[in-house]
């Protein structure tokens, strides 16, 4: 689907290396207008380069980018007028209010002030956040920084927006009223990539792109990439006694891959209708007792594993 | 109060106050010997205090806890000294080598030194990093930077370890192979806390505690949780417009909550099998395509978030 030029991203063989390491081999993704398109991997996985080199702070050795139909090596300048990007590191002054601050990054990317003013207080309140107004930056709960650097960063209603690992180390409520706003945003029209290493986080996208060392592992909506997994499937045991459920039935046919979790025993399975009789007949016979064992939905990490480990072919 | 079996710890009705602020408010739990045992809860909620108390870094103003069979009141050092650290942030000294960071760690703990060398090969050989020993710690790859920070953590033998937040950001299987390792020592009967955000993490627990406003608000197995201690239940709805079809669902009644999740809706509803065909009505009366309505199983996601926000009956959940 052509992208249009004033919205989307495209990357094609990107590159970036640095003294012993690629740190972004050969990418290539698009994403579309309107999109919430979630860089997912491990840290290391070359997130924050690719990130960088999209925002034109960071120019690529290989390849070509385009954002908001700007290439990023020979306009990096252009490019930063479209776009907001939010790092890793954000920039709040802790010693300054909440207002002040947006005061502050209104300023600094020229927003006039009547559009400064009702569009603060429109963000705000979408962040839940409109009672802090006063409160100094560093006394802040680390959910609510993180919002107030997505506030300053949208003061500018820019086409396109870059965030990296916005939600880390964020509790779940507050993960929720950020994932809000971004998609309220979307309903403007504007188009999110954002990178996140929380595999859960990665299912809320439109589309995600699973990076490892990198490399692209695959790129597609999330339902659909799950739906790789064939003709294995996750089997989970719910039980009192895990460590006990897991010796019966570690040897047990079929049984491709286990790991214990919590309360329950997951496992891969050649065959989900098949094995489960037989698996309910050894936990029986080892006396296990078992709350439940069926089918459960692979979850983005099972096909993480699934690919790396060579269960599941790679490939955009 | 059990008899302080000296792999587990138990808090009664554990207490701080700061001043007139109340941070914990009458914490009470037994962790058994070998369990994996979690703590979630939004910043502020009173974990990280508990956890310092339960470390023997704060003194309760109330209430007693034992851990590894000491107060923490009255023995702090003691508890200090049979418990193991780790924090998300590691402790480890990036321009050090694997053992150099070792044996520090073996003096700061003051492990013996007639049984040093073989602690560290006993957590050299449990990170798999005996062949890597001699290795950089800043340049090995961050799956094994935790093997080691945890090795490092437990060279006294602790019955009781602490970790926070040990594997964000790690790639799901070098996250599969720490938290084997994990299952192993608490096999071993090694206790173990879990402080997390990342509810990856927290499934691993085999138990969990979620903490609000200074109390614990639920308490049990990811499963219970997600059977017993969600308000209401969920429905998973694929519906076209998104947008109009969230403020369709919000607005529609006896809805307690509604979330966009990728590409549809997860709404928060009493009973899913009555507001199934009522809300693929309403919502095709105003214009909203649906494709799929069904009832799905709670994530400890949605779980928490229902159990710390209070549902104002407008369709959007609200920190109180």
């Amino acid at each position: 689907m052509p992208a249009s030029p004033q919205a989307a991203i495209e990357v094609q063989a990107l590159v970036k290396r640095f003294p012993g390491i690629v740190a972004v081999d050969r990418l290539t993704f698009d994403v579309r207008p309107g999109e919430i398109f979630g860089l997912v991997g491990p840290d290391g996985a070359g997130k924050t380069t690719t990130l960088r080199m999209l925002a034109g702070v960071m120019p690529p050795d290989e390849g070509t980018a385009r954002v908001a139909g700007l290439d990023v090596a020979r306009d990096p300048e252009g490019v930063k007028h479209q776009i907001s990007y939010m790092p890793q590191r954000f920039g709040l002054y802790e010693d300054l209010t909440v207002e002040e601050n947006i005061r502050f990054y209104a300023d600094l990317f020229g927003v006039r002030r009547r559009e400064r003013e009702e569009r603060a207080a429109r963000l705000l309140a979408a962040s839940g956040m409109s009672e802090f107004r006063d409160r100094l930056a560093g006394k802040l709960s680390g959910g609510m920084k993180q919002k107030l650097g997505l506030t300053c960063a949208l003061v500018h209603t820019p086409r396109v927006i870059l965030l990296d690992e916005p939600t880390t180390g964020v509790d779940p409520v507050s993960r929720r009223d950020f994932w809000r706003i971004l998609y309220s945003l979307i309903a403007e029209g504007v188009t999110i990539l954002t990178s996140t290493a929380y595999l859960d986080e990665a299912e809320r996208c439109h589309r995600v792109a699973l990076m490892h060392n990198g490399r692209l592992l695959m790129c597609d909506t999330p339902a659909l990439l799950k739906a790789r997994l064939p003709a294995e499937a996750v089997v989970s045991i719910v039980t009192a006694d895990p460590r006990a459920a897991r010796d019966a039935v570690e040897q047990a046919e079929g049984v491709l891959g286990l790991r214990l979790a919590g309360d329950q025993v997951r496992l891969g399975v050649d065959d989900g209708p098949r094995r489960i009789p037989q698996l309910r007949t050894r936990l029986e016979t080892a006396g296990v007792p078992v709350e439940e064992i069926g089918m459960v939905q692979p979850t983005l990490e099972d096909l993480f594993v699934a690919t790396v480990e060579g269960r599941v072919s790679a490939g955009a | 109060m059990s008899n302080g079996n000296d792999n587990s710890v138990v808090v009664e009705k554990l207490v701080k106050r700061f001043g007139d602020f109340t941070a914990v408010d009458g914490i009470s739990l037994e962790t058994r010997k070998g369990e994996i045992f979690g703590f979630l809860g939004p910043n502020g909620a009173g974990k990280s205090t508990t956890i310092r108390m339960l470390c023997g870094l704060l003194k309760p103003t109330a209430g007693r806890a034992m851990v590894a069979g000491f107060d923490v009141a009255r023995e702090p050092e003691r508890v200090r000294q049979n418990i193991g650290y780790m924090s998300q942030k590691f402790s480890l000294y990036n321009d050090l080598r694997v053992i150099e960071n070792l044996r520090l760690f073996a003096g700061l703990y003051s492990v013996p030194l007639a049984v040093t060398d073989a602690r560290i090969e006993w957590a050299l050989e449990m990170a798999s990093l005996a062949d890597r020993r001699t290795a950089i710690t800043a340049e090995l790859a961050g799956g094994w930077k935790q093997r080691l920070a945890l090795g490092c953590a437990v060279l006294h033998r602790p019955p009781v370890l602490f970790l926070d937040e040990p594997t964000s950001g790690v790639d799901p299987i070098s996250r599969r192979a720490f938290w084997d390792l994990i299952h192993h020592m608490a096999e071993e009967g090694v206790t173990v806390f879990v402080t997390t955000h990342y509810m990856e993490e927290a499934e691993y627990c085999n138990r969990l505690a979620l903490i609000y406003r200074g109390r614990m608000v639920a308490l049990g197995t990811p499963n219970e949780l997600k059977q017993r201690h969600m308000k209401g239940e969920l429905l998973f709805i694929e519906a076209e417009p998104l947008g109009p079809a969230l403020e369709a669902v919000e607005s529609a009644p006896d809805v307690l909550d509604a979330a966009v999740f990728g590409n549809a809706l997860h709404v928060v509803v009493e009973d899913a099998a009555a507001m199934q065909a009522r809300l693929r009505a309403y919502l095709e009366a105003r214009n909203v395509r649906v494709s799929a309505v069904e009832p799905i199983r709670p994530s400890l996601e949605d779980v928490f978030v229902s159990l710390t926000t209070g549902f104002n009956g407008n369709g959007k959940g609200k920190a109180t």
